[in-house]
């Protein structure tokens, strides 16, 4: 009686457990397919317009007769100027908060607090951070609209995950590693910088490069801070206003006179600024992979 | 033989939690000492108190006195890394560093300003049973190396520092028989040199390598005394209940 009872269940149960089965792979495959569709529009959509404008030309002459010629020099040098200022912000501060969380402090309530308020700041959105910025740098330090100002609230934008992946990255490391190094007579502080630093530098390369390519995208921060809508010559310096890939493509699409004439100009930044973040992400492949091979 | 490492009144509690009950041991120079007893009774705590590693634990609180010679190694002007520079360990699994054979040796005497020529790793290398089999990769990254091979490689960079103990915690569980019966043997022949304390649950190892046995049991010791005796006549019922596997 039994055995019948449980074939007849096994019956009634294997057309079910097979359309569920296939309810739920449709729907994963689905949504998969679904995301890669829309990534590929806006891919083709960008390289379909912006690659005919891209030209050695384009990238290394200046905008000219007011943008809606020439090319994108002056934009590229100030995201890249840019980024490096907010690298040099971003970085030492980064991990050195991260090696104290991680390494230093105790796990009690203070500590619990300072990791939940900085996963909490890398949520708030970047206009906020461009609103604090303009109040704190721009007027309460009086840096003014300019690359400096722009570059220490894209840093402080960025701190928050160059923490949060740097501390992921040394979490990684077993304490058998750390005790390894104490035991033959080393110091924290050497066993740090000598054992635990080094084998999670790939981790920690790895979230810099990351954050700071998506720091390199930004717009918001930047608009009030320090970012030009039009600068005729190269020079920068870091007091001065300066001309940002995002900014000028934002600039291009919605706030010029006219709009129709400088469409391609606006791909073609798309296009570069599309470029450049992937680069980025490369890098920080090709670092991951490099470390890994080495680890083997 | 003097008595090279010894605890008096040693107690160690994290917390709430009493680990350690009032021991007292000796461990005699040239001698190798195996504490034995079931898991949680304390041994490895008792192992890692030896060379200070316990500083790390905040929670951690520390009476009595642990003496190497006549120093006492929690007294207030010792300094852990020296400490840990004259008794050296060798952990559980092999945790050589992410750098090359050369490099896990050189590191320790680097950091304590010691000389660290290639003859000196050779040395420590040999000492290890190692030398012949990575002669000629030094520069490989340590952890291609086989788990036995990373284990003698862990022993030598222990050696290299030339300290008076030697702790080692499990060295063998994590390793298969051949591997374990070579690193066996090379502990044997590390005893003319160094004092060595070692925690295994492998009773065959134990009445293999050790001259004294210490059986441990809730933060007890309950009995000791050469290795033979202890395993062929124990005076304690719990002692005989373990070593013939009715607990562990």
């Amino acid at each position: 009686m039994a055995s019948i009872l449980s074939t007849d269940s096994e019956n009634i149960m294997q057309p079910k457990n097979k359309l569920s089965s296939i309810l739920e792979w449709g729907t994963l495959v689905g949504s998969t397919i679904l995301v890669c569709f829309f990534l590929l529009v806006i891919l083709w959509e960008i390289f379909s317009k912006g690659s005919s404008v891209i030209t050695w030309e384009f990238i290394r002459s200046l905008p000219t007769e007011g943008m809606t010629k020439g090319g994108i020099l002056t934009p590229i040098i100030g995201t890249v100027m840019l980024t490096l200022l907010t690298a040099l912000f971003s970085i030492p501060f980064g991990v050195c908060c991260a090696i104290y969380l991680n390494e230093y402090a105790e796990s009690n309530w203070l500590t619990r607090l300072i990791r939940a308020s900085i996963r909490n700041l890398s949520g708030v959105p970047s206009i906020i951070y461009g609103l604090f910025g303009l109040a704190l740098f721009v007027q309460g330090l009086q840096l003014g609209t300019s690359l400096l100002a722009a570059g220490l609230t894209l840093g402080l934008l960025s701190l928050p995950y160059i923490i949060t992946t740097t501390e992921e990255a040394l979490l990684r490391i077993p304490n058998s590693t750390r005790e390894a190094a104490l035991a033959v007579g080393a110091t924290k502080f050497e066993t740090i910088k000598d054992i635990v630093l080094p084998s999670s530098m790939s981790g920690i390369l790895t979230g810099v490069v990351l954050t700071l390519s998506r720091a390199a995208g930004e717009t918001a921060p930047i608009l009030f801070t320090g970012a030009a809508f039009y600068i005729n010559q190269t020079s920068v310096s870091v007091n001065q206003e300066f001309m940002a890939l995002p900014y000028h493509l934002y600039m291009l699409s919605t706030q010029h006179q006219s709009i129709d004439e400088v469409r391609p100009i606006a791909y073609g930044t798309a296009l570069v600024l599309v470029i450049v973040v992937f680069l980025m992400n490369l890098t920080a492949f090709y670092i991951r992979y490099t470390y890994r091979q080495h680890e083997k | 033989m003097k008595n090279k490492l010894s605890a008096e009144n040693l107690r160690i509690s994290f917390g709430t939690k009493d680990v350690l009950k009032d021991i007292n041991v000796s461990f005699r120079e040239h001698e190798i000492t195996a504490l034995i007893g079931p898991s949680g009774c304390g041994k490895s705590t008792l192992l890692r108190s030896f060379n200070r590693m316990h500083d790390l634990s905040a929670d951690a609180k520390i009476t009595g006195t642990i003496k190497l010679d006549d120093t006492d190694i929690y007294g207030n002007d010792m300094h852990a890394t020296e400490i840990r520079k004259r008794i050296g360990m060798v952990f559980q699994k092999a945790n050589p560093f992410a750098k090359s054979i050369y490099e896990n040796i050189t590191y320790g005497l680097k950091i304590n300003n010691l000389p660290h020529s290639k003859d000196i790793v050779e040395k420590a290398l040999r000492e290890a049973f190692l030398w012949e089999e990575v002669k000629d990769d030094l520069k490989m990254p340590a952890t291609r190396l086989s788990g036995g091979q990373q284990q003698r490689l862990c022993i030598a960079r222990a050696v290299a520092l030339r300290p008076e103990v030697i702790l080692m915690d499990e060295p063998c569980s994590a390793l298969d028989p051949v591997s374990t019966l070579k690193i066996e043997e090379l502990i044997s022949s590390l005893k003319d040199r160094y004092t060595i304390v070692i925690v295994t649950h492998n009773m065959q190892q134990a009445q293999r390598i050790a001259d004294k046995t210490i059986f441990m049991y809730l933060g007890e010791v309950k009995e000791e005394g050469p290795t033979t005796s202890l395993f062929e006549d124990p005076k304690h019922e719990l002692t005989s209940n373990y070593i013939n596997g009715q607990f562990g």
